[in-house]
């Protein structure tokens, strides 16, 4: 088995500019607010080869997907259902200040500030996404790794499970306001998938600050997971004995459960998942199993041809 | 003018009506409206297009009877037509824009995919329907022209199959069917005496 070391998914010159990087991810905590102001008001333009982004391409050599495509295309049923009607819904969305509690059996729950969850080491990831309506992009994620987090919190023995919420806020979500779903939203990995090095608790994306559309402030991503694991505005992680109910398996039980990990050959109820639609590229590829992540990530699943790892 | 407008006024705002959503694809395509995601935008709304349309069509003759207006029949043609068009242009962005017509890709999403198969068989009936919806075609077939063009109701019911099984939420393909129960009801005899008394008690 291949294993892809950090090295190669954090393209070399972020790898070794990664202290440079983090010099400025420090200043971005000294300035959260200005920089969230400053991050909203001056997008750069799409394809701008100036962009803080390490890389053209994933590890596989799949272009980045624009970051106009990446800011305008979006999923977030909190603000609308109309994937091209989140941004503008989200311009108001307040982020900061932001604060996210980690509870459950963990050895001292406690509240961070987004400025503290700022200090931890920030790095870039490009990972491939793969919603599961079929649509792909591939996105220059910062964050750091969910790890760090959940061992800074000494998890208990028991701990087995890990959920995640969204803020519930139907004032500033309006979309909550649509009682057909079982608001607020959650998530859940299990333990040692939470724990996974490719597992990141994400600020950021293309060099800048998490926009709300993107899921500010703070956001999961699991690349070899459908994307609507990869919860977005976390204010709950909670550690848990009992494999938590997520809103989709409480909303829709006849589709998705809780693995959700990508697999071409097993469809959704209603459509193929054998290929996928690459935004801004408007080209169809074939999907990957595990997205392409399987040498990571395939261990953690004994007797992979057991279906239910995969809706 | 006047009488040219009164003669040929609705059909022309009828055709410009239909054309309409075309025109706004275009627009959007030529200035850079949509451009995240194309090829699905073009697939729902020359979809959603064929949809109102062939509702539309089939609205000709209820309403025109409703509201004494029997120059409003003579549309279901072009308006049959029109939503025949749009689901061609439908078709053609799924297979060739979305797939680029590539078969390796395109099989799986035909075989696993029930809204394909029930979509397909839609486009099937409306493609046998404008093929024969000409006047010497009506003539041909003499009796069974009407037999034949009963099949829209039955093309109209899997196409709101297909919009309800393809989407995320049913709603919407929920009032299409709701519209389609009640436009074929205002077709059966019973219906159609109703509203003809209804008529002349109204006079």
């Amino acid at each position: 088995m291949i294993k892809i070391h950090s090295s190669e998914i954090t393209p070399e010159h972020v790898y070794l500019s990664r202290r440079q990087f983090l010099q400025g991810m420090g200043l971005v905590a000294g300035h959260a607010l200005l920089t969230a102001c400053g991050a909203r008001t001056s997008p750069p333009p799409a394809g701008d080869s100036a962009l803080p982004t390490s890389s053209a391409t994933d590890e596989l050599g799949n272009a980045l997907t624009p970051f106009d495509a990446v800011t305008g295309y979006n999923n977030f049923y909190e603000f609308t259902l109309r994937k091209e009607g989140v941004a503008r819904l989200t311009k108001d969305f307040v982020t900061e200040p932001w604060t996210v509690t980690v509870d459950g059996l963990v050895s001292q729950p406690r509240t961070f500030g987004m400025e503290e969850l700022l200090k931890f080491t920030q790095e870039e990831r490009v990972y491939r996404m793969r919603c599961v309506e079929a649509w792909a992009m591939v996105i220059p994620w910062q964050g750091f790794p969910l790890a760090q987090l959940l061992k800074a919190m000494e998890p208990l023995s028991s701990a087995r499970y890990v959920q995640f919420e969204t803020l519930y806020d139907p004032e500033s979500m309006p979309g909550q306001k649509d009682k057909s779903f079982p608001w607020p939203y959650v998530e859940g990995l299990r333990l040692d998938e939470a724990l996974h090095d490719l597992t990141l608790l994400s600020t950021g994306l293309y060099g800048q600050t998490l926009l709300p559309q993107n899921g500010a402030p703070l956001r999961l991503v699991v690349p070899w997971k459908y994307g609507f694991k990869s919860i977005k505005s976390i204010v709950k992680i909670t550690l848990t004995e009992a494999q938590p109910t997520t809103l989709w398996m409480a909303a829709g039980p006849t589709e998705y459960g809780f693995w959700a990990n990508v697999n071409p050959k097993v469809d959704h109820p209603r459509w193929s998942q054998a290929t996928e639609r690459r935004i801004g590229e408007n080209k169809r590829v074939e999907t990957l199993f595990f997205n392409g992540y399987a040498d990571e990530v395939a261990d953690l699943y004994p007797d992979l041809d057991k279906r239910s790892w995969y809706y | 003018m006047i009488a040219w407008w009164k003669r040929h006024g609705l059909r022309v705002v009828v055709h410009l009506a239909a054309l309409m959503p075309l025109a706004a694809l275009v627009w959007d395509y030529v200035t850079g409206g949509f451009l995240a995601d194309p090829a699905r935008q073009t697939i729902t709304r020359t979809g959603d297009a064929a949809l109102i349309l062939l509702l539309a069509s089939l609205a000709c003759t209820p309403v025109a009877l409703w509201l004494r207006r029997p120059q409003l029949k003579p549309l279901r043609r072009p308006l049959g037509l029109y939503a025949f068009g749009y689901a061609t242009l439908h078709l053609l962005a799924f297979a060739g824009w979305d797939y680029g017509f590539n078969w390796r890709l395109l099989w799986p999403a035909i075989a696993s995919q029930r809204f394909v198969l029930v979509g397909s068989a839609a486009w099937a009936i409306l493609l046998a329907l404008a093929v024969t919806s000409t006047r010497g075609a009506q003539r041909r077939l003499g009796r069974r022209w009407q037999g034949l063009h009963r099949a829209v109701y039955g093309a109209a019911a899997l196409v709101i199959l297909h919009f309800a099984l393809a989407v995320k939420t049913p709603r919407a393909s929920f009032l299409y069917g709701v519209a389609l129960v009640v436009l074929l009801l205002a077709r059966l005899p019973a219906a159609r005496r109703a509203i003809a008394r209804k008529r002349s008690a109204s006079l």
